[in-house]
């Protein structure tokens, strides 16, 4: 492992770590308010200030990278198996079933990610408990996002499916679903790997995208998103940097990820 | 051959964008919610006009029957109108067509000026420092949510179009970096760089040749990142575009603009993409 992977782990380690130990590091908790404080700038009873209601920024940035950092894992999981599923299926039965599967896929890849995101997004109800919102936005995130995967998927699937050792199992009276899960899928796994590791980074990003747009998780719970929606209040940029930190905060996470990601991205292409 | 993969292409783009459509319209019809109507809730209607109202809105139940007739109606350019802005859609696309393909065009025009100046000058040029400066440029950038530099473009007063040039740059720059160094450590390339040609021609006659096709592809893929990048970008820097109707017709459910906005960011995706396909077709040659 060289030295900047080594790095890159380290620092999610310690992030991942941080805001696990939110409570110990901020006991006041995410929603507290304190009227008397409200908007305040950095102090030693509120690191990094307090926001427009009076709530402690650091205890927020520290819980919303809990959820970010716990639950983009999760659909970046949900979306794999689902690439998994219809990818590698599509690819072992080839024909009719490769070709549907994959104008499917086409047909989710011809909009635009952000457009097909917020489309749905939107579709649902807005007005909704913190908890639900928090659920639908990272389950949609890998409901939608296993197409490119799914396609990747499918290639590797069919070229395995025709390799000798397949065949051989064939000709040996292996079968139908045995042969899949026994043979094609555990042959699957540095793919599936290489697309899980690509997911997380890119759906802490999108779910930043749909929180600033006012569609990810909803108030009170924080997520580095609805943090970000802070910084459509301010006039200049040193006006008040301190809201800059969930920004550094989600850089360093996606860039440690990239980090770790440089040699896995050649595998998944 | 190439007159048979546009007949292929164009047909698939039609089919394409029927069923991209359709499934917009499958997704809206299916939402929750869907069925409240909230202008029934004025109490200064009466019931013949809340009755009125209901019916309007019964023909949009059945979603295979409310799609046939859009498209009939489509077909002699009525698109409907919008239920939130209540405008014809055709006025407001007709309206902000016009600034999205600016912004867009601009963003991509800048973008892709400065991948190749970048990409082109980090390969040839090999040095160390530079090629480490322009990947962590490049690295950051990707790391940063589209949202965010549509935020900062407002806060230093810069122009949309640069913040969706600052979107796609890092995507597109990653890839072309990768092909020009495969083809730079080429053998061939490698010895005409020993033996002392112009790294001018080099670039074209060698480099360009085996790196164009590809470009092009990427080239048709930057208009679907640029087309999705227009949504943050001009929902947050009050742009009056496709994008930001996209957005407005997302929040307020509204599925003949939503119907109308999905088919024709699908059409200008899969034209973008097909037209690069047969671009790139047409430069490789009919031994391709």
């Amino acid at each position: 492992m060289s030295l900047w992977r080594k790095l890159a782990c380290g620092v999610l380690l310690l992030v991942v770590a941080v805001s696990l130990a939110a409570s110990w590091f901020a006991p006041a908790g995410y929603s507290k308010q304190d009227r008397e404080a409200a908007g305040a700038p950095p102090s030693r009873e509120h690191w990094l200030g307090t926001d427009e209601i009076g709530r402690d920024r650091f205890a927020r940035v520290l819980y919303g990278t809990r959820i970010s950092l716990l639950l983009a894992p999760a659909a970046a999981l949900v979306s794999t198996l689902l690439a998994a599923l219809v990818g590698g299926l599509a690819g072992y039965l080839g024909g009719v079933w490769a070709r549907s599967a994959m104008a499917v896929t086409d047909l989710f890849l011809s909009l635009p990610w952000l457009f097909l995101l917020i489309t749905v997004r939107a579709m649902l109800p807005l007005n909704v408990s913190p908890t639900f919102s928090v659920l639908v936005t990272f389950l949609l995130l890998g409901l939608l996002g296993w197409t490119a995967a799914a396609r990747v998927l499918c290639a590797s699937a069919s070229s395995i499916k025709n390799s000798d050792f397949v065949r051989q199992a064939r000709a040996s009276g292996v079968r139908g679903s045995r042969l899949f899960w026994i043979h094609v899928l555990p042959n699957l796994k540095p793919v599936l790997y290489a697309q899980f590791w690509i997911s997380i980074p890119a759906f802490i990003l999108s779910e930043a995208n749909l929180g600033i747009l006012g569609l990810g998780v909803a108030e009170p719970l924080p997520s580095w998103g609805s943090l970000l929606k802070e910084l459509e209040g301010l006039v200049s940029v040193g006006e008040e940097p301190w809201k800059f930190v969930p920004l550094f905060l989600l850089v360093l996470v996606v860039t440690s990820f990239q980090l770790l990601l440089s040699g896995r991205d050649e595998v998944a292409a | 051959m190439l007159g048979r993969r546009i007949a292929q292409h164009g047909l698939t783009l039609v089919v394409t964008a029927l069923l991209g459509g359709f499934l917009s319209a499958t997704l809206v019809r299916l939402a929750p919610g869907f069925d409240a109507d909230e202008t029934a809730l004025d109490p200064h209607l009466s019931s013949q006009s809340i009755q009125a109202l209901r019916q309007d809105r019964a023909g949009q139940h059945n979603l295979l029957t409310f799609y046939i007739r859009s498209l009939r109606l489509a077909l002699h350019g009525d698109l409907g109108t919008s239920l939130s802005l209540k405008q014809p859609v055709s006025t407001l696309l007709h309206d902000r067509i016009p600034l999205t393909f600016r912004v867009v065009s601009v963003g991509l025009l800048m973008s892709w000026a400065g991948v190749l100046a970048l990409a082109l000058s980090t390969s040839s040029a090999r040095t160390p420092a530079y090629d480490l400066l322009a990947t962590v440029t490049a690295g950051l950038l990707l790391c940063v949510p589209a949202a965010v530099l549509a935020l900062l473009s407002v806060l230093w007063n810069l122009p949309g179009a640069l913040a969706i040039a600052l979107i796609i740059f890092p995507r597109d720059y990653r890839y072309t970096r990768n092909l020009l160094d495969k083809a730079y450590s080429l053998p061939h390339i490698v010895t005409a760089r020993a033996k002392g040609i112009s790294p001018r021609r080099i670039l074209f006659w060698h480099v360009i040749p085996i790196v164009g096709p590809q470009l092009l592809a990427l080239a048709g893929v930057s208009v679907s990142l640029a087309l999705g990048a227009a949504i943050p970008v001009e929902a947050l820097c009050g742009l009056a575009g496709i994008g930001q109707l996209a957005w407005q017709a997302a929040l307020a459910r509204d599925l003949p603009l939503l119907v109308n906005i999905s088919v024709l960011v699908t059409l200008v995706t899969l034209l973008a993409n097909y037209s690069a396909d047969v671009i790139g077709h047409a430069w490789r040659g009919p031994q391709a």
